[in-house]
């Protein structure tokens, strides 16, 4: 059974509704538990949880120490193309959107690579917009074995693709795929995702399936912050994770929980999330599983990083530039989204070493997970 | 003297280099254990850079690396993990790593004793991390490796010796020295392992993740000193009973 049947037999509603009845009794058992259930997580995520935030992040804290050690790794994205056919009510890259569109070539895509490892940035995000038919499988299949050739590891951030697809890819080098899922909930998600194949919910959900079934080493899930309840998505998210990890036990999952940013969309934030309360989020994560990486991108502030990531954050991207050719190529603005933290990546590892972390800007091998 | 291969050394403690703070602390943690092996993962080095953070400081140390292939999930990568290792770090010393599974990092025994089969031929000397299952110890040994590497615990779990009564099996039947890896949490834990006769131990996450890793090294060092001591003189039987400290034997025996 894929995810999404799974996915279709869980009310929202009630999930939702569910968040307020835990109690701060509750919360107290679920933080000195040694292993937690779903139900626990819940009430880590709860506003009950709120008022014992400080404990949850010693905890969360402590469980990353041990887990991961001092160690931070760094990444950069390299957007390929802001081409799409999606209308998403979010996103500066939707169909509807009058900005430039461009596709890098592969000339332009190497002079990026170059100006991406001249930064000290090893391993690398490939991002792009979702137009299957001018940028799928067969430019995927085009451009990756030069891109592979730069960075000890390549993750991927494009539109959901079949099993074969992905099996192809990992055979060309592809080390991770992250498929954020942006909402659980059915009725938002059809809100926000107006045309295009991505108002397909399903194909979205079952999409770290064929990844795992594909057999690429990391799968990478995550909500869209600010799209809908926070906390009933994020339990969602808990159940996806756990289901994948018991159908793809060989896997390793990361997490990321980007907040809407402004974009030239220039869209209203509907169901906001406070500092806190992500804070709250990223640490309930983290003692409900301890092995799961986290990142936080550089939509978030450079002073929001420099107090989160030493919580529980294992990746962070710096110097991040979200457009086609943002680094070297055509550095104007064409981007996504806003980044907030415009520090480059030697000022953000500097900032982490003071902090007693240790950057990592190499942890893989390109011959691993083929 | 610990010996493994053609080569011994005095200390019976070796560390892994992941975790730490800094290359500073991870230096002076070594130092102060005075532990003469450490491992370290060929996928964390920056081969293609003058200096790397992690191998150069090793470099300036006196100690014997020990590559490892942690990454692999097939005993393909880490043979070829391995021929890179040899070739980068100028050592045929290689920890064999294969963990399949990223949640546990439990070792797969069945790719781990294929891994261990070829490599040996390939002329490595191979130090295996694996489940405490006394069965694969001896098919390891049987192989040719060096040394086995059983677990106590899950790595960096600081559980302990939770596989006790397997170890103690694996130690008695060993031929080749046994080297309790992965779970150790406390210099406690430490000299229990060389108590039950382990040659030797290996820890990392206890050491690098503590407040005060300097300190922590040393205190692992002591305990595997004490515990290896205690082993050597012969620890006393436990029994439920009480047992006069001063028997009367002596007066028995005469009347």
């Amino acid at each position: 059974m894929s995810f999404s049947a799974h996915w279709q037999q869980q009310s929202w509603q009630e999930l939702q509704l569910q968040s307020r009845n835990f109690s701060t009794a509750q919360v107290q058992t679920a933080l000195h538990k040694p292993r937690l259930t779903l139900s626990d997580l819940q009430a880590l995520l709860s506003p009950a949880a709120l008022p014992l935030l400080p404990v949850l992040v010693a905890k969360a804290q402590q469980l990353t120490r041990q887990r991961f050690g001092h160690s931070v790794q760094f990444y950069a994205p390299l957007y390929l193309s802001n081409l799409c056919a999606n209308e998403c009510t979010y996103c500066g890259f939707s169909l509807s959107q009058k900005v430039k569109r461009r596709t890098l070539n592969s000339a332009e895509i190497e002079q990026e690579c170059r100006a991406i490892k001249a930064l000290g940035i090893d391993q690398v995000l490939l991002v792009t917009g979702e137009h299957e038919r001018k940028v799928g499988i067969d430019y995927f299949c085009d451009v990756l074995p030069m891109i592979r050739h730069y960075f000890s590891s390549v993750q991927l951030e494009v539109q959901p693709l079949t099993t074969a697809e992905y099996a192809r890819l990992k055979s060309l080098g592809v080390d991770a795929v992250m498929l954020y899922q942006e909402t659980y909930n059915a009725a938002a998600y059809q809100q926000y995702h107006l045309k295009g194949k991505k108002s397909d919910i399903h194909w979205r959900l079952d999409a770290p399936d064929r990844v795992g079934l594909a057999g690429i080493d990391k799968i990478g899930l995550g909500i869209l912050l600010g799209l809908s309840n926070w906390r009933t998505d994020a339990i969602l998210l808990a159940k996806h994770l756990q289901y994948l990890q018991k159908q793809y036990w060989q896997c390793r999952f990361s997490l990321s929980v980007p907040r809407i940013r402004p974009c030239s969309g220039g869209n209203e934030v509907t169901n906001p999330i406070s500092d806190k309360e992500l804070i709250q989020l990223i640490c309930a994560f983290r003692l409900f599983a301890p092995e799961l990486e986290i990142s936080l991108s550089t939509r978030e502030s450079a002073e929001f990083r420099q107090h989160v990531v030493p919580l529980a954050i294992t990746s962070v991207s710096a110097g991040s530039k979200t457009q086609p050719g943002g680094y070297s190529v055509e550095p104007e603005n064409l981007e996504q989204f806003s980044i907030d933290d415009n520090r480059s990546p030697q000022q953000v590892a500097k900032a982490l070493i003071e902090q007693g972390l240790q950057p990592v800007w190499k942890d893989w091998d390109s011959f691993l997970g083929r | 003297m610990l010996h493994i291969a053609n080569k011994s050394f005095s200390s019976r403690l070796l560390l892994g280099s992941g975790k730490f703070a800094n290359p500073n602390l991870m230096q002076q943690a070594i130092q102060a254990s005075g532990c003469q092996l450490v491992t370290l993962a060929l996928k964390r080095l920056q081969l293609d850079q003058p200096r790397d953070d992690l191998l150069s400081p090793l470099r300036e140390m006196n100690i014997q690396l020990l590559p490892n292939t942690s990454g692999a999930k097939t005993a393909k990568e880490a043979i070829f993990a391995a021929e890179l290792a040899r070739e980068a770090l100028q050592t045929n010393w290689l920890k064999l790593e294969i963990h399949p599974d990223p949640r546990y990092l439990m070792p797969d025994p069945i790719e781990t004793l294929l891994a261990a089969e070829q490599l040996v031929k390939l002329g490595f000397v191979v130090l295996p991390y694996c489940s405490a299952d006394p069965v694969l110890c001896k098919r390891l040994e049987q192989a040719g490796c060096a040394a086995v590497m059983p677990l106590g615990a899950a790595i960096g779990s600081n559980q302990g010796l939770q596989t006790r009564a397997m170890l103690e099996v694996i130690i008695e039947q060993a031929t080749v020295p046994v080297i309790i890896d992965a779970g150790l949490g406390a210099p406690s834990h430490a000299a229990a392992a060389m108590e039950l006769g382990a040659s030797a131990v290996l820890v990392n996450t206890a050491i690098a993740t503590s407040q005060d890793p300097v300190g922590m090294a040393s205190a692992f060092a002591q305990a595997v000193n004490a515990g290896r001591t205690a082993y050597n003189a012969g620890l006393a039987a436990a029994q439920p009973h009480a047992a006069a400290s001063s028997p009367l034997t002596d007066f028995l025996a005469i009347l």
